[in-house]
């Protein structure tokens, strides 16, 4: 497998003009309004000190080619500036908040794994039949439902009612964060699971139907033995790829939950700077926010190369 | 085959292709029907808010603030007394026309941007796909609060920023079906028969391209709501004292404890929209292209 | 007479439909093959042949059922044996080849691995010891340097290979009865004969019977000993190979002899049947093939011909069987 990898290098290169666009749009977000930037963006903050000191940080009077030109040159240091509310740099304040967000992520897509395969399989075994309706049910209503909502909900019924698990914060210690990050993590895994389930209920039923099933049916395979062995695999192969595109949506989303459930990751950190209009910690979580989502993408192809052992990405043109 | 035969096979084909799409009546399809009927009561309710609204949503009454469900208030009052019922028709005012409106700038920005650059191919199509990933790479709220900021409160700076980042999805899948459209055998005489680019444009690919980004948009006035829903939950929407859903939940989730009702009643009206919706979209997708159903 | 190993008795099978009536697809069939016996099963597409043989499996498609008859297998009946009962079989008793071996084998898995896993399963073997097995057999079906190509994928192979991978697959658990798919139709000439080659081997040495069905009549006649010849869900013709392609005494047999090419007679001129197969939902009643026979008379609509013995050990389903071939007599 590991020769089929040498399409990394070829599409990190392919994604550096991906991410100098991004930095660009993230640049121009100071200037998308006329008249004066640092004016605009501090609104009811402006003082003539506040300005002149966002002016300064931001370079605003230089010339517009030369300001992009320094932005770069900090963000090649890793400098994204400095946060207006905490007078601290807004690349300590994303590192601190990462964690939260990454173990959010993480544990929403085992647990959506954990909600999405067994439903899939047990639509697809039959399709058509009642189970097949009762899981599409579910995903139909499923993709309606605000995703914050469902968390306030879920706070309603587990954390107020059954008070099995707690509405808010983060835990101090391992075991704590995965009893903290529970809930909220739970309401990402439903957001995920109707996107996960329709692909792989899809996948499956297609393999299921596939001659090699047939033939691992002549060996007398049955069951979960055939699912694990033939039929769990070729079906995630699609379905990696439409997560990855799904992606981006689901870091916008977590954002959010962070905001129901007050985990202190980057969606907090991102909201409040917003109503504290602390610009460059904006610039900052977005510029970060969209990098990870290029990374991501990156990875997705790694998994999938990973998957099937027929793609080799450094062949195929990109498309 | 001469050209003038080239062009009547392919209006032909344009023609035979139209007519099976319409062969099943549109209300043999449940879906269809159940959508329409959840949409079109939402939107009637919008519509006669004035009439049918017990209270003012705006008007305050803070000796009455947080009353249970009642005979006059039948969801109960808000936190400043406000008739939670009342507020929940009114903001069905909002929600909708927001929704509604905000697919309309991307669905014409995205085809356009899209059908150029799929038909002309080349490096245009691969400069244009490339600002496509780009904003690909923004996750939509991150990128809808931030431009929310950026332009202001207010309903205009939701439109434009919805339309920045929602504008790329139109553009990927016209593009996609332009690709395959332009390759078709019908499409090929029709250049033959020395049809321009434009009419070619217009009455061949156009047809079979335009519905995929209908269908599309469909799914995307229910993504629109749930965004504005979101904004208002945020706190980043519509400014209040204006009903909206959103805001309403989040003035809820304090009283989560003694009046769930208010937290709880609003999304279930989102979770309804967004249903209505989807029926409504499905029922359309299955209308324009009957030989893609799932 | 040594017992058959594969009885199959007036077996039918179909779609039943509700509230219409059934669908027929194969009708009243009846095969036997004693143990180690090579056995043919010749046929058009849509003939049914390939049902058969899926329904000895118990790999019917979804909808297609056994609407009567019966399956023994080593005097078991299959039909009655419980589900597990049935799976236990198939591996070390009777195995399967299919037709397309790139979509019959599982893409993301290791060849290898592939063979393994039915002695692994049925055999009790440790991974190590299987994946040895899986070598041996490898080496066993003439694939060259079998213990790097173990590790490859099947995309990785080519269909000769792949095929041959097929075979060490179902050959693995040393089963008594090989039933074979077409597994020689999406092949080169030239491959087909080695494949072809290393199938009779193995089931030489192995003391497998071959259950054979293909569309092809010079692979019958080099592979089987005896064969049956179907024509839409019936069986027409049966006897030994010999019998059957040098003295055929149906009429649809002769036609598939007389339109297949002959090396031996180059000038001859090649002579279609006419017409198409039946719709398996409009079948004619009578004969099948008496739409498309130049023999037909009035009483081969009135009801379908039974198989008759025309010669020891050699059966045909005509009425006119004797009147059309009496001056046929090699």
């Amino acid at each position: 497998m590991l020769h089929r990898l040498r399409f990394i290098p070829g599409r990190l290169v392919q994604s550096v003009p991906v991410a100098f666009g991004v930095t660009l749009i993230v640049f121009f977000l100071a200037h998308l309004l006329p008249g004066n930037a640092a004016l605009a963006l501090l609104g009811e903050r402006a003082t003539e000190q506040s300005v002149a000191a966002l002016t300064a940080q931001l370079g605003l009077d230089q010339p517009l080619w030369k300001q992009y030109l320094i932005f770069l040159q900090q963000l090649a240091q890793g400098n994204l500036g400095t946060s207006l509310t905490y007078q601290t740099p807004v690349t300590q304040l994303v590192l601190q908040a990462i964690p939260v967000t990454l173990s959010l992520l993480l544990y929403a897509l085992v647990l959506a794994l954990l909600i999405s395969i067994p439903l899939a399989a047990l639509a697809a075994f039959r399709p058509g039949g009642a189970r097949d309706l009762g899981v599409r049910g579910f995903t139909l209503v499923g993709q309606g439902l605000p995703q914050f909502w469902v968390g306030i909900m879920l706070i309603l019924l587990l954390g107020v009612s059954l008070r099995a698990f707690p509405v808010g914060g983060y835990g101090d210690d391992a075991a704590g964060h995965l009893y903290y990050l529970f809930l909220p993590a739970l309401t990402l895994a439903i957001a995920m699971s109707p996107t996960i389930i329709r692909s792989l209920r899809s996948s499956m039923i297609s393999v299921l139907g596939a001659e090699y099933v047939g033939t691992a049916k002549a060996k007398g395979a049955y069951g979960v033995q055939l699912f694990r062995g033939h039929v769990l695999r070729n079906a995630a192969i699609p379905t990696v790829s439409i997560v990855g595109v799904n992606l981006g949506y689901l870091v916008g989303g977590s954002l959010v939950i962070e905001r129901v459930f007050a985990l202190p990751g980057l969606g907090s950190l991102m909201i409040n700077s917003i109503f504290t209009r602390d610009f460059p910690t904006i610039q900052g979580v977005t510029l970060f926010v969209a990098l990870f989502v290029v990374v991501v993408g990156i990875l997705t192809d790694v998994v999938y190369t990973a998957l099937d052992p027929r793609v080799d990405l450094s062949r195929t043109a990109r498309a | 085959m001469s050209a003038p035969t080239a062009v009547l096979a392919a209006r032909r084909q344009t023609r035979r292709a139209a007519r099976s799409r319409s062969l099943r009546p549109w209300y043999r399809s449940g879906t269809l029907v159940a959508g329409l009927v959840i949409v079109g009561l939402l939107v009637l309710v919008a519509v006669l808010a004035p009439v049918i609204a017990p209270f003012d949503p705006v008007k305050q009454d803070l000796l009455n603030a947080l009353q249970p469900p009642s005979g006059t208030h039948l969801l109960g009052t808000d936190k400043y007394g406000r008739d939670v019922l009342s507020r929940l028709i009114w903001g069905a005012r909002v929600d909708l026309r927001v929704g509604f409106l905000a697919v309309l700038i991307p669905f014409v920005v995205g085809t356009v941007v899209g059908g150029v650059a799929g038909y002309a191919g080349g490096w245009l199509d691969t400069v244009l796909m490339r600002v496509v990933d780009v904003f690909f790479a923004f996750p939509f709220y991150v990128m809808v609060i931030v431009l929310v900021f950026v332009f202001g409160s207010g309903e205009l700076s939701i439109y434009l920023a919805i339309a920045a980042v929602s504008w790329v999805s139109y553009a990927k899948i016209v593009r996609g079906e332009v690709l395959v459209a332009k390759e078709q055998d019908y499409v090929v005489a029709a250049r033959l028969g020395g049809m321009s680019h434009a009419r070619i444009l217009v009455r061949h690919i156009g047809p079979n391209v335009l519905s995929q980004a209908i269908i599309y948009g469909m799914s995307d006035i229910v993504m629109d709501i749930m965004a504005i829903v979101t904004l208002g939950y945020l706190g980043l929407g519509i400014a209040p004292p204006t009903a909206e859903w959103g805001s309403m939940i989040n003035d809820g989730q304090e009283f989560i404890t003694t009046q769930w009702q208010q937290a709880t009643v609003p999304g279930l009206v989102v979770v309804l929209t967004s249903l209505g919706l989807s029926w409504l979209g499905d029922g359309v997708s299955d209308l324009l292209s009957p030989e893609r159903r799932k | 007479m040594v017992a058959p190993l594969l009885s199959v008795s007036a077996l039918t099978l179909g779609v039943r439909r509700r509230g219409r009536p059934d669908t027929v697809i194969v009708e009243d069939l009846s095969i036997d093959i004693a143990p180690g016996e090579r056995f043919g099963v010749v046929g058009e597409s849509g003939s049914g042949k390939s049902l058969t043989l899926r329904a000895v499996a118990g790999l019917l498609p979804a909808g297609v059922e056994v609407l009567s008859g019966g399956i023994t297998y080593d005097g078991k009946d299959l039909l009655g044996l419980p589900a597990a009962a049935r799976r236990r079989l198939m591996g070390p008793e009777i195995a399967m080849i299919f037709q397309e071996p790139m979509t019959a084998l599982n893409p993301v898995v290791r060849v290898g691995d592939q063979i393994a896993e039915g002695p692994r399963r049925h055999l009790g073997l440790s991974k190590g010891d299987a994946a040895q097995l899986a070598v041996e057999m490898m080496a066993r079906t003439g694939i060259p340097d079998p213990a790097r190509r173990a590790r490859a994928y099947p995309h990785e192979l080519s269909g000769g290979l792949r095929q041959r991978i097929m075979i060490a697959m179902a050959v693995s658990c040393g089963p008594r009865l090989l039933l074979c798919d077409e597994p020689t139709t999406a092949l080169d000439v030239t491959v087909q004969h080695q494949v072809l080659k290393v199938l009779e081997a193995l089931c030489a040495d192995g003391g497998t019977a071959l259950a054979f069905v293909t569309h092809d009549l010079a692979v019958v006649n080099q592979t089987c000993t005896d064969m049956a010849v179907m024509y839409a869900g019936h069986i027409v013709e049966s006897g030994s190979v010999r019998d059957v392609l040098g003295d055929p005494r149906h009429p649809y047999t002769k036609g598939l002899l007389d339109s297949a090419p002959d090396f031996d007679q180059p000038d001859r001129r090649l002579v279609p049947i006419p017409g198409f197969p039946p719709n398996l939902a409009a079948r004619p009643s009578g004969c099948p093939f008496a739409p498309r026979c130049s023999f037909a008379v009035d009483a081969c609509t009135a009801a379908v011909p039974a198989r008759e013995l025309v010669a020891p050990g050699h059966t045909a389903a005509c009425r006119e069987s004797d009147r059309i071939f009496e001056g046929a007599l090699a």
